[in-house]
């Protein structure tokens, strides 16, 4: 019997060396440990054994089972391991330079800037307006202070219709409509399309964005203007933009300023961009003429409010880097399906 | 606008200022400047010297050998100028000098040395003139430098007109000067004038106003016995810094008039003009001007005549004819006011903007124009003392801009600027602008001055601007408002069109453009697309742009015309507005709509419809939780399919189109591509109220599932299919969808019909009996007949 043992212990320690794979350790398994296996024939053989060896014998016989299975159970775990090694080693690489094949479809860029704006006005407590592209001429001159033969007239040039209606050259044209609509005190926006007869080149265009703003309350100071600007414009820019105030004349505010901000491209320091002077023009804005609340049912005398115009058009073209106005009408896919997402 | 600071500087005092930054400070306040000029600035060791002699150089026909006497000692100099001659005085620039940042030194020309040079005028930057060296007629001393003498050296810089749109009494450097003593605190001088009233014996000039509507005021004087042609070199300097030229001292005389005091002014010579009237014609004539050019004249245009001979057109430009020419010695000037708008309506109609016109449609000062005169007559008794004054100065002053008074309270102040600005400041900046301020307890009592009372200046705000800009707003504290928190509408038709851009950008990827809002008939017509009649544009400088557009597609259908290289397969979209005729009230229908166009090369026009189809199903499911009606309907456009062109509509609500394009134009865009196009209506879109989302509860029952496959004929129509099972289905039908669609010989389409219960477990004979009791019976009755 112990001959047996032994010579079990030496078919399985043989057995295991060409145990590779887990096929071949279940193989091994039913060899030994099967109900046909060798350690099962053993202890048929303990049947017939003298009874004052059975114990020991079947003591032994135990244990070469228990040793076999711990052998077995490590022997699995080894090919287990390197099964799975092979496995990672022999997974594919993946290319992940490859170009993306997804389709996407784009957004205008002024419909990206609008919104980005829009976004910032909503959360200062604006509402959104929207407004007509033609319009009468009281909305685009009378009401805002433009009497006939005035030369402001002269310096947007309109386009006149044949039933005696025009296409709003500014967004300015619909401040009466909304002073009429909401009454004071208001806060609004209202970006839009406009108009002008002109001939077109890389920096100038017949039709382009503008957004309109509008805050009217009692006691709105020039001091607030100057704050909300820079407020306003360090949002839009996402940093802090220093701005200034310089006299301009624009009919429907009084006092009316240029704003211009610190040069975006070189930080105020000069550059070509801003033709050296470090500052950039960017908004005409200023306080409500008293003709212009009167014209939209405001008392002047009670309320007082400012009024700035946003270039959307030039906000894009600063911001996206769009050299040649005449892309965003232009309609070539080729430059406007790059502006993917929002 | 050019300016010369030499010349502010003759009405106020600068001494001490770091004049770049002065500049700055009148861009902050006052107009922006453009550019800032330094002259002279790199010319030095510029001596008045004198010419000895005068040698031909032997190795050269043009060049001279000149020996100069520049004071300190004789120099020899090589001088190409073909003026030179013995005697002469000229610039001369001596070695280790420099002349408009040329350095120079001593050199070798032709085999001779030269020590200097003698400059032309061109050279030393004070006038165009390069025709020779400069001569100078001064009695000045030989050695002198030329800078001590002459004004070469001097910061001017340039205004941009339009910001001095409002400012009419900017248009000269005395209202200029003005700004620098408001910015400064030094005061301004006044100006040198002689008293015309010695002359009011004399006989008058005869001045009839005819027109009194468009001419606000003439005045007038003859002048007689000018014998000096040639202005001084400082005043052709200083006009030619300013953008002008010297022409003859007369002439040159009216040019610096109407840059220092901003009073355009006209000589005429009065061996052809000895009186004058200011009238229209009623028939349109030719007259030439001074420029040469013939011009014409309509009943509109102001003109000047003497004894009926028009002589001038009023406020723009002289006539030829009657030009001071260099023999001129007798003169009648004229200084006038004339009304802006007639002015400037007469500018464009003749395309002749002059400086004068110029001023005049910015609504000068009509109390300058004896001013000027005074002025003319002190610069021209300096110049040239011989001259004579014959007649009185007559004036014809028909129209006065009525005075203005302003009173505000410190209060309105202090409301409008957000800041405390004190009463001392607020009067002194007034004063100092040449308002007249009286001011007792809170209250300011302002007089505007005549210069600022044309239009300029007219409300307690416009006073507000005045105090502000001179106070800086760079020098304002700033405060954020304190307004109440409010709630924020947002309008329908807003969301609406981000939602939809949303849903065609990042779910179909479609790519949103911009086009322009009329119909481009060149474009069209390549395309075969009709330009439909609709509202016109009266004006437009493109003819090819004139018809308004009353749908979107056909400018998307442009868009894919032009972008053939781009993909074979994508759609566009934009939200923009059209005009659909007019309303009943005479204006325009203008309508905001959505147009989509698809392009495919790789699926058939079918499949992209449906596409299509899909894409505004959704966009209506999501935005109002409605269904849309698809339904038939003959084209009315000529680019439209006449078989497949669908109305939209909900609620009965006609919201738009879908359709595939007619042969005619599919062709022209693209032969081997199918393409579709919808439009929907976002302002009538705007109108449908939205749908409460409409939640079933799941049945806790198993259901029951049967498929039907019907055969198709051309004149069935799903929706009628639909209809007849719906209506044979009974309570337990939940939902017909479609599982298959075969399109082959034999078409056919295979639906899912779901039965359940929500209370109990149906049983398959039940529903069998209403599938094969009624369902099917009711689709034989209409015809339709089941797959067998």
């Amino acid at each position: 019997m112990e001959k047996k043992i032994a010579q079990i212990i030496d078919n399985f320690a043989e057995a295991a060396k060409n145990a590779t794979d887990s096929a071949s350790v279940e193989k091994l398994r039913v060899a030994f440990l099967g109900k046909k296996g060798e350690i099962s024939e053993l202890m048929k053989d303990l049947k017939s054994a003298p009874s004052e060896q059975k114990k020991a014998f079947g003591q032994k016989i135990n244990q070469l089972k228990k040793d076999v299975e711990a052998r077995l159970v490590e022997l699995t775990a080894t090919i287990e391991q390197k099964e799975l090694e092979a496995l990672i080693n022999s997974t594919e690489s993946y290319d992940v330079t490859m170009p993306s094949r997804v389709e996407t479809g784009s957004y205008h860029p002024i419909t990206l800037i609008q919104r980005e704006v829009e976004d910032i006005f909503a959360a200062m407590g604006f509402t959104i307006e929207d407004y007509d592209e033609i319009v009468d001429d009281y909305h685009c001159f009378e009401a805002l202070n433009i009497p006939k033969h005035h030369p402001a007239r002269d310096m947007q040039d309109t386009y006149y219709l044949d039933n005696g209606q025009l296409l709003k050259t500014h967004t300015s044209a619909a401040q009466n409509a909304i002073m009429r609509k909401y009454g004071a005190p208001l806060r609004a926006i209202f970006p839009g399309r406009c108009f002008r007869n002109e001939a077109i080149d890389a920096c100038h265009e017949n039709t382009f964005f503008q957004m309109e703003g509008i805050m009217i309350d009692k006691d709105i100071s020039i001091s607030n203007l100057i704050y909300f600007m820079k407020t306003m414009l360090s949002e839009v820019f996402q940093r802090d933009v220093q701005v200034r105030l310089r006299p301009g004349f624009f009919p429907f505010v009084e006092p009316g300023f240029e704003l211009d901000i610190s040069c975006q491209v070189c930080g105020g320091t000069g550059c070509p961009s801003c033709k050296n002077s470090g500052w950039l023009e960017l908004c005409p804005c200023g306080m409500i003429h008293p003709n212009v609340l009167t014209a939209g049912g405001i008392d002047p005398e009670e309320y007082t409010g400012f009024a700035f115009g946003l270039g959307l058009t030039r906000l894009a073209m600063m911001k996206y880097g769009v050299k040649d106005i005449r892309t965003f009408n232009s309609g070539n896919l080729k430059a406007l399906s790059q502006f993917e997402s929002l | 606008m050019l300016v010369s600071m030499n010349w502010i500087r003759d009405f106020v005092d600068l001494e001490g200022f770091d004049i770049d930054a002065l500049i700055h400070r009148f861009t902050l306040s006052t107009a922006e400047v453009e550019e800032v000029y330094h002259y002279g600035e790199n010319t030095n060791n510029v001596v008045v010297a004198q010419i000895i002699s005068v040698e031909n150089h032997p190795n050269s026909k043009k060049l001279h050998l000149l020996k100069i006497d520049a004071g300190d000692k004789t120099y020899d100099c090589v001088c190409g100028a073909p003026n030179v001659r013995e005697g002469m005085k000229v610039a001369f620039a001596k070695e280790g000098g420099s002349v408009n940042g040329f350095a120079i030194n001593k050199a070798s020309i032709a085999g001779y040395d030269s020590y200097g040079m003698c400059c032309s005028e061109a050279e030393l930057g004070i006038s165009a003139d390069n025709s020779g060296i400069m001569e100078i007629t001064d009695d000045i001393p030989l050695g002198t430098d030329l800078k001590s003498v002459y004004e070469i050296e001097d910061i001017v810089f340039e205004v941009d007109n339009k910001s001095l749109t409002n400012r009419p009494d900017l248009w000269g450097h005395y209202g200029i000067a003005r700004e620098f003593s408001a910015l400064t605190g030094n005061p301004l001088k006044p100006i040198e004038r002689v008293d015309t009233s010695v002359y009011n014996n004399l006989p008058p000039v005869n001045i009839d106003i005819e027109d009194t509507e468009h001419c606000y005021r003439y005045s007038g004087i003859k002048v007689d016995n000018v014998t000096k042609h040639v202005s001084p070199v400082n005043m052709r300097i200083r006009l030619f810094y300013c953008g002008s030229r010297a022409i003859n001292l007369l002439a040159d005389l009216t040019n610096y008039l109407m840059m220092e005091v901003g009073q355009p002014m006209h000589a005429f010579d009065r061996r052809k003009v000895d009186c004058v009237e200011i009238k229209r014609f009623d028939t349109p004539f030719k007259f030439k001007t001074l420029d040469g050019n013939e011009r014409d004249i309509d009943e509109n245009t102001l003109m000047i005549c003497s004894n009926n001979t028009p002589v001038a057109i009023g406020g723009i430009m002289g006539g030829l004819d009657s030009e001071i020419e260099d023999d001129t010695t007798s003169l009648l000037l004229e200084s006038a006011n004339f009304d802006g708008v007639c002015i400037r309506k007469s500018s464009q109609r003749l395309g002749l903007r002059t400086d004068a016109s110029m001023r005049y449609e910015k609504m000068i000062d009509p109390e300058i124009t004896v001013v000027a005169i005074e002025r003319f007559l002190k610069l021209l008794f300096d110049i040239d003392p011989n001259v004579q004054v014959v007649s009185s100065l007559s004036d014809s002053y028909v129209y006065k801009y009525g005075k203005i008074e302003l009173t505000f309270d410190k209060s309105y102040v202090d409301r409008y600027t957000g800041i405390e600005i004190s009463d001392e400041q607020i009067i002194s900046t007034l004063t100092s602008l040449g308002f007249n301020v009286k001011h007792e307890g809170s209250t300011f009592d302002v007089t505007v001055p005549s210069w600022r009372a044309t239009k300029d200046v007219t409300i307690k705000a416009d006073i507000i601007e005045e105090i502000t800009r001179i106070y800086g707003y760079d020098n304002f504290k700033i405060t954020t408002t304190l307004s109440p928190l409010r709630p924020v509408r947002k309008s329908v038709n807003k969301s609406d069109e981000y939602y939809a851009k949303d849903l065609l950008v990042e779910k179909f990827n479609l790519h949103e453009i911009h086009s322009y809002i009329w119909a481009d008939s060149k474009k069209f017509s390549d395309i075969n697309v009709d330009v439909e009649d609709n509202v016109k544009l009266l004006n437009s400088i493109n003819p090819d742009h004139v018809v308004l557009r009353n749908c979107m597609v056909p400018t998307l259908l442009t868009v894919v015309n032009e972008n053939k290289s781009f993909g074979t397969e994508y759609g566009v979209f934009e939200i923009a507005r059209v005009v659909d005729g007019l309303k009943q009230d005479g204006t325009c229908n203008e309508r905001k709509k959505l147009g989509i166009v698809l392009v495919s090369r790789n699926c058939s026009e079918k499949s992209l419809f449906f596409r299509l189809r899909d894409m505004i199903l959704l966009m209506v499911a999501n935005l109002r939780h409605k269904a849309v009606k698809f339904e038939h309907v003959d084209a009315c456009h000529n680019w439209q399919h006449p078989v497949n062109t669908a109305q939209i509509s909900i609620d009965g609500k006609k919201l738009g189109f879908i359709s595939t394009l007619h042969p005619l134009t599919a062709i022209k865009i693209d032969k081997k591509a199918a393409i579709v196009c919808a439009e929907i209506d976002m302002d009538s879109f705007a109108e449908i109220e939205k749908a409460e989302l409409d939640y079933v509860e799941p049945s806790k029952f198993p259901g029951i599932d049967i498929d039907l496959t019907i055969l198709r004929n051309s004149d069935m129509t799903y929706k009628t299919v639909e209809k007849i099972i719906v209506e044979n289905g009974g309570q337990y039908l939940n939902s017909v969808k479609v599982t298959d669609i075969y399109d082959g010989a034999i078409s056919s389409i295979t639906l899912r019909l779901s039965f359940s219960s929500p209370d109990r477990t149906l049983a398959m004979n039940e529903i069998q009996d209403v599938v094969f009791g009624k369902i099917i019976p009711g689709l034989e009755e209409s015809g339709i007949l089941l797959k067998k």
